[in-house]
């Protein structure tokens, strides 16, 4: 077997570690005593603190403790060790420099982007569910999954993509483990964009039904996108930053007009169901999907990344100054009973599943192993950029989790339990919640919803309701007390819708490229990028498949979050496993067996984690956790003439049987998919084992730098290049 | 005077993450490998731009 400290190149690089200067000053050990000791005390106020509650801030500071410690020692193990980084070699950066897609950047421009392109709705989203089972289960995953899992896949992907001059995933896993793996990581690439789009269009459509502010304040972003794509094509070409200015005031004006909109007679036009509201969001989708980048796309994307920058730090402030006390229980009665309103089945694997973005994210390999890549400029800085901005992702969900767990737990469940369960009336939400074991009484439930002026709050499930109450809460004891409680909470829903429309539209598009990549191996020129008949016929099948499921989500009598989340969270799972696959076998291959535990172990761990919950949703007997069982369920009681609660009609129990047999079987093929991949990595691993001489190597040659920046002395700030 | 620097540090580093800047850099690129040829115009380069970002994708993730 080749050395462990064979470099993957096989190229003479460096036997040690290079001689970067060891910051064991005395100065340095203080320091890093004293975090490590804040953090420990705060996870010690967090786990000591039995029947009392506790401030927020103690959440923040065991998160941001851990962080550190593992930036600095873990990650740099990682880098060290395991991937050994050479700043003496030339990136695809800069070797391939275009000046468009290959260009060295600017460490800490390069850190904005891939911040931007990986956080989005995904971890403000699944930690406000994963509320149900308490703060804590949420907060320990978030945070070792993070340290552990989630940055170490981000960081090696990125690595390995740019070693090979920027490969995608799919690229990889073709070349690392096989067709036939490459082949399943492809498709289930494919499908599991599908869901996800799904699923967060179905966020949107739960936050904005029946809330004309909402909807009109959402809506107004596509005039406001349209003119600032024209501004900046047409009237002041290429001044993005200004133009990203004036969009932002047009979007806080638009937020203050949903309120004057509410209260006007156009409120009617604005009131629109969740089944008409999917048609707009699919007939949109489309449009976008097509209509030229300026028009639409490239400035909502300007928009959202100046949004999201902006209220994560308004949110760190607000968290922080306004310390909030935390209201849910450490850990609910739901996180061993499995039997919690908002998703089936217990704590593990299902709160595992449930925060996917924010502690493991398989979609983040997409983005490591694609535009960052070709951008780094330094090897090293991989460090910085993978690891570093998925801890801020991280950060991002623990503020979610705080949100969600400084409400009131009665108003919690009022909002996330399905419809089915808690009717239409203020009386009757009261009353299932008292039967869950919670108190809220109806007039407690009236007055929350005219707080932030929403006609209900009842069973707006979907995360973003919840999320944007709790934001509105700690926004408003910092910035315009109580008055400005409606404009907040608006806020924070225009906020995460943007984010999600932005997914939407490119989501969209890089399905559409990936179908047309297909079918052009089967109709030459359906491939062609600018040939607009195969760009109509695609897109308009990427919208129509993930239409379908958010159509079968807004209609579903069991409550499309609590049928849907669980698949959308294990293809996330899924696809993380792939890429930990990938990743390990390359360690395996270049004669790193030694190191393979560093993303052997999280691919363990998440391999656990949904295949459990694969094979709970397929074979559970249980109708509430196995997706089959709940067919035949209904299935019997459809042929024995019964409507079974909470669906209404007979049409509402096909509907179930339909979307529980789909579900079912698409969680199969996801497993399936996977097993695949595994199963022929696994073959490639041992032949590397037994071969005598080392497997072919795929990284591209080695390149002395030109480049002289190398670690962190002063970049003049003139831009990106040296 | 150092708020004036922070201002241009924050002007710079907006400039840079959304590409605005990228115009410079093409022009330097340009007069270096063709230093005969006319710079394209910002709205020239604007429409270069555009076609480029119609070719391809990037991912944004959940």
């Amino acid at each position: 077997m080749p050395s462990s400290a064979m470099p993957e190149s096989g190229l003479p690089a460096l036997q040690e570690p290079p001689a970067t200067r060891s910051s064991t000053s005395p100065r340095s050990i203080l320091l890093w005593t004293c975090v490590a000791l804040l953090g420990a005390v705060a996870w010690g106020v967090v786990a000591l603190a039995r029947g009392e509650r506790i401030s927020a801030v103690w959440l923040v500071v065991a998160a941001l403790g851990s962080y550190a410690i593992a930036y600095r020692f873990y990650s740099r193990f990682i880098a060290r060790r395991v991937l050994q980084p050479d700043d003496r070699r030339a990136t695809p950066a800069e070797r391939l420099d275009d000046g468009v897609d290959f260009q060295p950047t600017d460490r800490r421009v390069l850190l904005g982007h891939h911040f931007a392109a990986i956080a989005g709705a995904g971890p403000l989203v699944g930690p406000v569910l994963a509320a149900q089972m308490g703060y804590l289960p949420g907060t320990l995953w978030i945070v070792a999954g993070v340290i552990f899992a989630g940055a170490v896949q981000d960081m090696v992907v990125l690595f390995l993509s740019m070693r090979r001059d920027g490969k995608s995933l799919g690229q990889m896993a073709r070349d690392e483990i096989g067709r036939a793996g490459g082949a399943a990581a492809l498709i289930a690439v494919f499908a599991i964009m599908i869901i996800l789009l799904g699923v967060l269009a179905l966020v949107v459509v739960n936050a904005l039904a029946h809330s004309p502010w909402g909807t009109f304040s959402v809506a107004m972003t596509i005039p406001i996108a349209l003119f600032m794509g024209l501004w900046m094509h047409r009237v002041r070409p290429g001044r993005v930053v200004e133009t990203s200015l004036i969009g932002v005031a047009l979007l806080l004006l638009a937020i203050a007009g949903g309120s004057w909109v509410q209260n006007s007679s156009l409120a009617g036009t604005f009131t629109l169901s969740p089944t008409t509201l999917v048609f707009c969001l699919i007939g949109y989708g489309f449009v976008a999907s097509v209509l030229p980048v300026w028009m639409l796309l490239a400035p909502r994307d300007y928009l959202s990344t100046f949004m999201k920058i902006g209220t994560i730090a308004l949110l760190a402030v607000g968290v922080v100054f306004a310390a909030p006390t935390l209201q849910a229980d450490a850990v609910s009665k739901f996180a061993g009973s499995g039997a919690g309103p908002v998703f089936a089945g217990s704590l593990f694997p299902f709160l595992f599943i449930t925060i996917a973005c924010g502690a493991l994210s398989g979609f983040h390999a997409l983005v490591a192993s694609g535009t960052t890549p070709k951008l780094i400029q330094k090897e090293s800085q991989v460090r910085m950029i993978g690891y570093g901005a998925m801890l801020m992702e991280s950060f991002v969900a623990i503020m979610a989790l705080i949100a969600a767990a400084t409400l009131d737990p009665g108003l919690y469940y009022a909002m996330n339990a399905p419809a089915g369960l808690l009717g239409t009336t203020a009386e009757s939400a009261s009353h299932a919640v008292a039967g869950l074991g919670f108190t809220i009484t109806p007039d407690q439930l009236t007055q929350a919803a005219r707080a932030v002026e929403e006609q209900t709050l009842i069973a707006r499930s979907g995360g973003a309701p919840t999320l944007a109450v709790g934001m509105s809460e700690i926004f408003s004891t910092i910035f315009g007390g109580t008055a400005m409680k409606a404009f907040w909470y608006h806020f924070a829903i225009m906020f995460e819708a943007l984010f999600i429309l932005t997914t939407v539209d490119a989501g969209t598009r890089v399905g559409r490229f990936m179908l047309q990549d297909m079918l052009g191996n089967v109709c030459k020129p359906l491939g062609r990028v600018n040939f607009k008949p195969g760009i109509w016929l695609c897109s308009g099948l990427v919208v129509a498949a993930w239409g379908y499921f958010l159509h079968s989500g807004a209609t579903d009598p069991l409550g499309g979050i609590n049928q849907l989340f669980p698949l959308f969270g294990i293809a996330n799972q899924l696809l993380a496993a792939i890429a930990l696959t990938v990743c390990t076998t390359v360690l395996v291959k270049s004669g790193r067996l030694r190191w393979a535990w560093v993303t052997g172990a999280p691919l363990a761990w998440v391999t656990a984690i949904t295949f459990t919950a694969g094979w709970q949703k397929i074979f559970s007997s249980d109708p509430k956790i196995g997706f089959f069982a709940q067919r035949d369920h209904y299935a019997d009681a459809l042929d024995a003439g019964q409507v079974l609660a909470p669906a209404k009609t007979t049409a509402d129990m096909h509907t179930v049987v339909t979307n529980s047999t789909v579900d079912g079987v698409l969680i199969a093929l996801f497993l399936l998919l996977v097993a695949v991949v595994i199963g022929n990595a696994a073959v490639v691993c041992v032949r590397a084992l037994r071969s005598a001489t080392p497997l072919p190597n795929t990284e591209a040659p080695y390149v002395e730098s030109r480049i002289d920046a190398p670690g962190l002395p002063a970049e003049p700030l003139v831009g990106a290049r040296p | 005077m150092n708020t004036r620097r922070w201002m241009r540090a924050v002007r710079w580093y907006l400039r840079e993450l959304t590409g605005e800047a990228e115009y410079d850099r093409y022009c330097e690129r340009h007069r270096h490998h063709h230093p005969l040829a006319p710079v394209p115009t910002r709205r020239e380069y604007q429409v270069l731009r555009t076609l480029h970002q119609e070719t391809r994708s990037h991912s944004r993730c959940c």
